[in-house]
């Protein structure tokens, strides 16, 4: 797990005046995977492309074992397999068609081609529909053969730019089943996403970046450590809350954030067992709560910590 | 190269899977190019120009002129008084009207040898066909000369009009001997008995003195004439296929837009390599398109090809140049939507200047000019040369010679462009 495979070093990418990608530096191991998140306009798909040598960066550089990325590298592109945000695939050709062209691309013929693909058709559950055309496929179904096309060369990295975009939670499920199989297979993987809880299922090590510069760069677990509210206790009081009573609150004993308003109060805990000794302390102070609820705090908070609550469009 | 065949073989394959592509590019072409074909000409007696005649001189010599215009197998001759006549062209029903006025052969034959004031022929037309107003003018000129130069040198008009000015010469007491000599000579000519003429014992009066021959410009195989069919298939066959290279630049455009463009380059093959297997499918569709609705124009219409060699290459010239064309309109095309609408009216203009619709040889001559510079113009020259023109190969060369130069330059510049976003 020491040995790195990829090594991104201050990519730079403007479009215009606008700095889209602005330093951006991140390692993956082999077999390792990593989460790149950010919200949308963040950067993230910009610096896919720069990973996959589709765009050439500004400044810095994409190395893979050592070797650089560049539009024109085909031995190191021979060890990238990319799967797109949006569906890459001829609606009009059948599945079998676009995995035998897409395996084409990477000077794959004859039965090693035939073989490569009957493996990615079964382990993305389409064994079945291989003669049939994408667009008679669901959703789910075409964002499975997507990542099935990424596959057939049998890549070192996998890029998956937002692979789960439109989907239903079974098809999720089952692209996440497959995702989690390459993972003990021992490939890396390069997973963006703007939602925090794929990319905790999924990734060993998280990148977030907003705004194209880097904002955080760790583990999931160090991520956690980050965060000053371990838990979360939700209070439905049955009065709105007292004057002078969040002042007092504020103070308890393991409480490390606060909100209410009308009858509602968000407290955040060092930790879950604070909670109990801090409902007696309201009823104490002549509140009565009518309903509460813990849960345990999540990366989301800290992605929306470091990237703002502001809506993105 | 394995990568480069697939691309191409996966553009293949969509296309003819796609019935509605090819019956956009193939038998709407047909039907229409047979439909321009039979309208311009083929497969039909020439109807003749419809004139409306307006008979006012009921005199013998006007009815002989009337005959004549009717018995011209180019007027399509229908007899109506003024009113009808003026409805009749201003509706379009009739090209012109001929008006021709009470007593003017008489007048027309005095005014002969003679300064009076000549007689008028009222000649009413349709704006929107000059060209025909001048053809019936000819027509209507041979007529009258012939009847009213008859009618002087031996009818009774002209034996009358001797006999009053030999009488004026006696009651003025000319001395003008010649005149006179030439007087007598003349009466002495009308009163002789003579059987030729028209065959009613009448003189023939002036007619043309000259016949035409007139030979259809074909050579080798096509030497039996000229064939519409062939010109409007070329036309046709060149708009709608240039309607294929734009699709296929929209369909370039779309794929940008959708992931398969990132796909495609994420692969160990360059952009050049994407761009050229896009343009060398699209002139292989091209090239079979042309070649296919040649086929039907040969088999159902009886088009001939002069030299096929001839045809081959500029088909396969039309076929790059297309490839071309739909790749600028990708590499330029900012938007799949902004760019149909540009690319659409750029063919229509191309076509319209190349000569599809109408023969360039109609357009004033500052737009035959312009028409150099027009790749489709180039095309159609080529397969009008190897068709109905009968001409050889050598005829078509600089034809496919300025069509791969366009198709070059296109491709140069649409590949210069991806090249210049990708970085």
């Amino acid at each position: 797990m020491s040995n790195v495979l990829l090594r991104v070093e201050g990519l730079v990418k403007s479009y215009g005046t606008r700095r889209a990608v602005d330093g951006v530096s991140f390692q993956v191991l082999a077999g390792q995977t990593v989460g790149l998140l950010g919200p949308n306009g963040a950067g993230k798909s910009t610096t896919v492309s720069m990973l996959c040598g589709l765009l050439r960066p500004d400044a810095g550089q994409v190395l893979l074992d050592g070797q650089p990325v560049t539009t024109g590298a085909a031995h190191v592109k021979r060890r990238i397999g990319l799967v797109p945000q949006d569906l890459a695939l001829y609606e009009d050709l059948s599945a079998h068609d676009n995995l035998r062209l897409f395996g084409a691309l990477y000077g794959l013929k004859g039965k090693p081609l035939d073989e490569r693909i009957a493996r990615v058709l079964g382990l993305v559950n389409l064994v079945e529909r291989a003669r049939d055309k994408p667009a008679t496929f669901s959703g789910g179904m075409k964002r499975r053969l997507n990542i099935a096309a990424a596959l057939l060369h049998d890549p070192d990295l996998l890029i998956l730019d937002e692979p789960t975009v439109g989907v239903d939670p079974q098809s999720r499920n089952a692209i996440f089943d497959t995702l989690e199989a390459l993972q003990a297979q021992g490939r890396s993987l390069i997973y963006t996403s703007h939602y925090m809880e794929e990319v905790e299922r999924l990734a060993d090590h998280i990148v977030i970046v907003d705004h194209g510069k880097v904002l955080a760069d760790d583990s999931p677990a160090a991520l956690h450590r980050r965060l000053a509210a371990k838990a979360l206790l939700r209070v439905e009081l049955a009065e709105p809350v007292a004057p002078g009573l969040l002042a007092c609150l504020r103070a308890q004993a393991g409480v490390t954030a606060l909100a209410g308003e009308g009858t509602a109060l968000d407290i955040g805990l060092t930790d879950n067992a604070d909670a109990v000794p801090l409902l007696g302390w309201l009823q104490g102070q002549g509140q009565r709560p009518v309903h509460f609820a813990t849960a345990r705090a999540s990366l989301e908070d800290i992605f929306l910590d470091l990237t703002g609550r502001t809506l993105r469009d | 190269m394995t990568a480069f065949l697939a691309l191409v073989r996966k553009d293949l394959i969509l296309y003819v899977s796609d019935k509605r592509a090819l019956l956009m590019h193939l038998v709407l072409p047909i039907v229409i190019a047979a439909f321009f074909g039979s309208v311009f000409g083929a497969g039909g007696t020439p109807h003749g120009i419809d004139v409306a005649l307006v008979q006012q001189d009921t005199s013998d010599a006007g009815s002989r002129i009337a005959a004549g215009l009717k018995a011209d197998p180019n007027l399509h001759v229908t007899p109506m008084d003024l009113a009808q006549a003026r409805d009749a062209v201003r509706k379009g029903s009739q090209a012109v009207a001929i008006v021709l006025p009470a007593g003017f052969t008489e007048a027309a034959g005095t005014a002969m040898f003679s300064n009076q004031t000549k007689p008028e022929i009222g000649l009413l037309y349709d704006p929107s066909q000059p060209a025909v107003l001048a053809m019936v003018k000819g027509m209507l000129t041979q007529q009258v000369m012939q009847v009213v130069s008859a009618e002087m040198f031996g009818g009774p008009l002209g034996k009358k009009l001797t006999a009053q000015s030999l009488q004026q010469l006696d009651e003025n007491k000319v001395q003008d001997a010649a005149l006179r000599d030439m007087l007598v000579a003349v009466r002495k000519f009308e009163d002789q008995p003579r059987d030729e003429g028209a065959g009613d014992g009448r003189p023939r009066g002036l007619a043309m003195p000259f016949t035409t021959h007139d030979e259809s410009l074909t050579s080798g195989p096509v030497a039996e004439g000229y064939n519409p069919y062939a010109h409007s298939f070329s036309g046709m066959g060149v708009q709608f296929i240039l309607f294929m290279g734009v699709n296929m630049g929209i369909g370039m455009l779309l794929a940008r837009r959708s992931g398969v463009w990132d796909r495609l380059l994420a692969a160990p093959v360059t952009l050049t390599q994407v761009v050229l297997a896009r343009a060398v499918s699209a002139a292989i569709i091209a090239f079979g398109l042309l070649c296919t609705i040649f086929v039907v124009a040969v088999l159902a219409f009886h088009v001939r090809v002069s030299s096929v060699p001839g045809f081959i290459g500029v088909a396969a010239g039309f076929g790059a140049l297309t490839a071309g064309f739909g790749l600028l309109i990708a590499a330029f095309g900012k938007t799949p939507e902004a760019a149909r609408g540009i690319a659409m009216f750029a063919t229509l203009i191309l076509v319209m200047l190349g000569g599809a619709w109408v023969p360039t040889f109609m357009f004033p001559a500052w737009v035959q000019q312009l028409t150099l510079v027009v790749p489709t113009r180039w095309a159609i020259a080529g397969l009008d040369a190897v068709t109905w023109r009968g001409l050889g190969a050598l005829a078509a060369l600089p034809s496919i010679a300025v069509l791969l130069g366009f198709a070059l330059l296109f491709t140069a510049a649409a590949v210069w462009r991806f090249r210049r976003e990708q970085a």
